[in-house]
């Protein structure tokens, strides 16, 4: 006789092909289960999903969006992957954006009324240091005192966010704005240059895959890149090669900071042009979910920002057009994350039942 | 045969095409949903108000839970896109990414509320709440017996400030000992939060409970501990009828239906509407009878009574600052520019804007 309840056994190996095949599978679950959804909320599964899916997309304005909206996804995400592949949780991706944008909006404040070429250059710098600065915080305090790093980077977000909100509301409030809390506006050169015009879709877009490709560079062709993956699988096998955790940590956190500085940076210098206290919608947490999408890789990460990113598109549409609550883009993304988990499970643990007699 | 069909419907099509145009698509852009029994629920009972108006000569569609970042400039814009005639972005920082898209549709008409930049295709529109606080602040300076307000502000723009001194103004006026304690949430929609500061406000001695915010955890919280509250945006006595003595309600209905009209008859021009309880826009609740004296809730009501005919003014001289110097001369109201940019304190109220 088995036992009613199955036990979890660890697989001593885990296909290759199904690692490669768990992001599809799980986009290919999420659309099932959203069907049914669609079904049971009382519409046509396949002309709701056409909304969802197809129609943000079906105009040049849509697809620009597209890349307006995953272009921070993708860039923060690239960024998350050097700590997630060291096994090092920094979850504060949406403070270290922030900052990022502190940073760098504040010399874009500083030299409002300056038009020069270097002014966006500096701005960009900027934002990479405020990013990385403020991602060495957990980095110093878990070698130095050996804290969560999960803990302390995501309370560094909330310590971010404050100091923005103090940034706008006092010292850096539009002098001509009603003493509402918002900044001046950056000078033309302090914005991020349109790649087409009358397209929201800017030069962040070419930041960003001038980086994901640098980045592919380092994972596969580095001794860098090796040593993050050798110490994530097995930081013992790590410390017997000589490799310093230290130095891993502090380079991940600092890279990671500076990725998702530049993010912000070229939010507020992109589409917004300003500072305030709403600059980002959770980028910095969504790109979470970016990142594992998309398997930690490169080429991964590119597609999944897409998909994530059309789910916000998705979210609006199925609004005007199916009268359909804005939560349902956010059930899709949570469940394209529990798919992703599950079949994760799965692939690497078995299921087996035992005799009990 | 097929032929005549074709020549009668095209004739049909011609002829009544101008009577039976197509309706007009009205837009809303939301910044939070509709069920906060809050800002936008009143912004959305005020569309309804606006369907039951017109009819079949409207259509109306909103998107909600739109964050006031650059995703608002891809909302609104797929609202031009899709059609819309009449777009209501319903919250201040929706300002710049109205008028990014408002240039880009010049047929499209915009409405922004409580924004102060208007264009040939953007009109704005807000509600003059400071007259309701004026009555607030008077009911909480009878009330009180701790003679401490508690207020939950959310940010410090002009029009929180504005609500601020006319509290503070009419309470400290039958009542010279009334202390204010203001907490800042920074925030319009958090009722976790919000309910945190009531909490604190009460702690220290407030047992009246004023917002600024859009949900009714303040009122709730109030209940709880047994003190004051009055609601806000809406009427909210359903969710706390043992410490709800009035809401200030936002009526924005008429205001969309005139609007949404003037589209419809193709007479809408922009500009800037600023109304106030003479014209409906600013309501108060139905006073508590359980918990008010009728010879106060008399007074209230005689007090809306002079705010609507003009003979009283929340700001009315002599006002001074909190450095003492006199803003607003004896026998003089303060005009709408001081209003729409007020910054500061009155003389009275403790510490200071946050800057």
């Amino acid at each position: 006789m088995n036992s009613l309840f199955p036990s979890i056994v660890s697989r001593s190996q885990s296909s290759g092909l199904m690692n490669f095949f768990v992001p599809i599978i799980s986009i290919v679950l999420t659309l099932i289960t959203g069907s049914i959804i669609f079904v049971l909320l009382g519409f046509d599964p396949v002309y709701a999903l056409y909304t969802f899916f197809i129609s943000p997309i079906s105009s040049t304005y849509g697809i620009s969006e597209l890349f307006v909206k995953a272009t921070p996804l993708a860039l923060i995400a690239i960024g998350l992957s050097y700590c997630f592949k060291n096994n090092i949780y920094n979850i504060g991706a949406e403070g270290q954006l922030t900052m990022g944008a502190i940073f760098g909006g504040g010399i874009g404040i500083l030299f409002h009324d300056t038009n020069a070429f270097w002014l966006l250059p500096l701005m960009i710098f900027a934002g990479a240091i405020g990013g990385a600065l403020w991602g060495l915080i957990p980095a110093i305090l878990k070698t130095k005192f050996n804290t969560n790093e999960i803990l302390t980077s995501l309370m560094l977000v909330y310590v971010a966010l404050f100091i923005l909100d103090y940034l706008v509301v006092g010292p850096w409030k539009d002098p001509f704005g009603y003493s509402f809390p918002k900044s001046r506006p950056f000078s033309e050169s302090g914005r991020m240059p349109l790649l087409f015009d009358g397209l929201r879709v800017h030069f962040g877009l070419i930041i960003t895959l001038f980086l994901i490709f640098i980045s592919w560079f380092i994972f596969a062709k580095t001794i860098f890149g090796f040593q993050l993956k050798v110490s994530g699988y097995s930081p013992k096998a790590a410390r017997y090669a000589g490799f310093n955790q230290t130095t891993l940590v502090f380079f991940a956190f600092a890279i990671c900071g500076a990725f998702a500085g530049i993010a912000g940076l070229a939010e507020v210098s992109g589409p917004i042009g300003l500072l305030y206290r709403d600059i980002s919608p959770n980028y910095g947490f969504t790109a979470i979910i970016v990142a594992f999408l998309g398997r930690l890789h490169p080429i991964g990460i590119i597609f999944a920002s897409l998909v994530i990113a059309l789910t916000y598109l998705g979210a609006e549409d199925a609004q005007l057009f199916l009268q359909i609550p804005s939560a349902v883009g956010f059930i899709f993304q949570g469940l394209v994350l529990f798919y992703l988990l599950g079949a994760e499970l799965l692939i690497n643990y078995k299921l087996t039942y035992k005799k009990l007699l | 045969m097929i032929r005549i069909i074709t020549f009668l419907s095209t004739f049909l099509v011609f002829a009544f095409g101008s009577a039976y145009a197509d309706p007009k698509k009205v837009g809303f852009i939301y910044i939070g949903p509709p069920g906060d029994h809050g800002w936008t629920y009143m912004h959305d009972v005020g569309r309804k108000y606006m369907e039951s108006q017109l009819g079949d000569s409207i259509t109306t569609t909103y998107l909600e839970n739109i964050p006031e970042n650059a995703d608002a400039v891809r909302a609104i814009r797929k609202l031009a896109d899709s059609g819309h005639d009449l777009i209501f972005t319903t919250s201040f920082n929706y300002m710049d990414q109205t008028h990014e898209v408002a240039k880009d549709f010049p047929d499209i008409k915009f409405e922004h509320a409580t924004g102060y930049i208007q264009a040939d295709n953007v009109a704005t529109y807000s509600a003059r709440f400071y007259e309701g606080r004026m009555i607030e602040g008077h009911i909480a300076g009878h009330m009180t017996e701790t003679n401490t307000i508690g207020y939950i502000a959310s940010f410090p723009i002009p029009e929180v400030v504005r609500g601020i001194n006319a509290f503070y103004l009419a309470a400290s006026k039958v009542n010279p000992d009334i202390k204010m304690k203001i907490i800042w949430v920074f925030t319009w929609y958090d009722p976790g939060k919000e309910a945190d500061a009531a909490n604190t406000l009460i702690n220290q001695g407030a047992d009246i409970i004023v917002q600024h915010t859009d949900t009714y955890a303040p009122c709730q919280a109030a209940q709880k501990a047994g003190v004051y509250a009055f609601g806000q945006a809406s009427n909210q006595e359903e969710f706390c009828p043992d410490a709800h003595l009035t809401s200030i309600e936002d009526i924005w209905g008429p205001y969309y239906a005139e609007r949404a009209k003037a589209v419809v008859d193709g007479t809408w021009s922009s500009g800037d509407t600023w109304d106030g309880m003479d014209k409906g826009m600013v309501v108060m609740s139905p006073y508590n009878t359980k918990l008010m004296p009728a010879s106060l809730i008399q007074e209230a009501v005689n007090m809306e009574v002079g705010i609507k005919d003009g003979t009283i003014h929340p700001f009315t001289g002599p006002i001074y600052n909190q450095a003492g110097e006199l803003v607003v001369p004896e026998g003089e109201v303060a005009p709408d520019g001081m209003l729409l940019g007020m910054n500061f304190y009155v003389q009275g109220i403790d510490g200071e804007v946050p800057q």
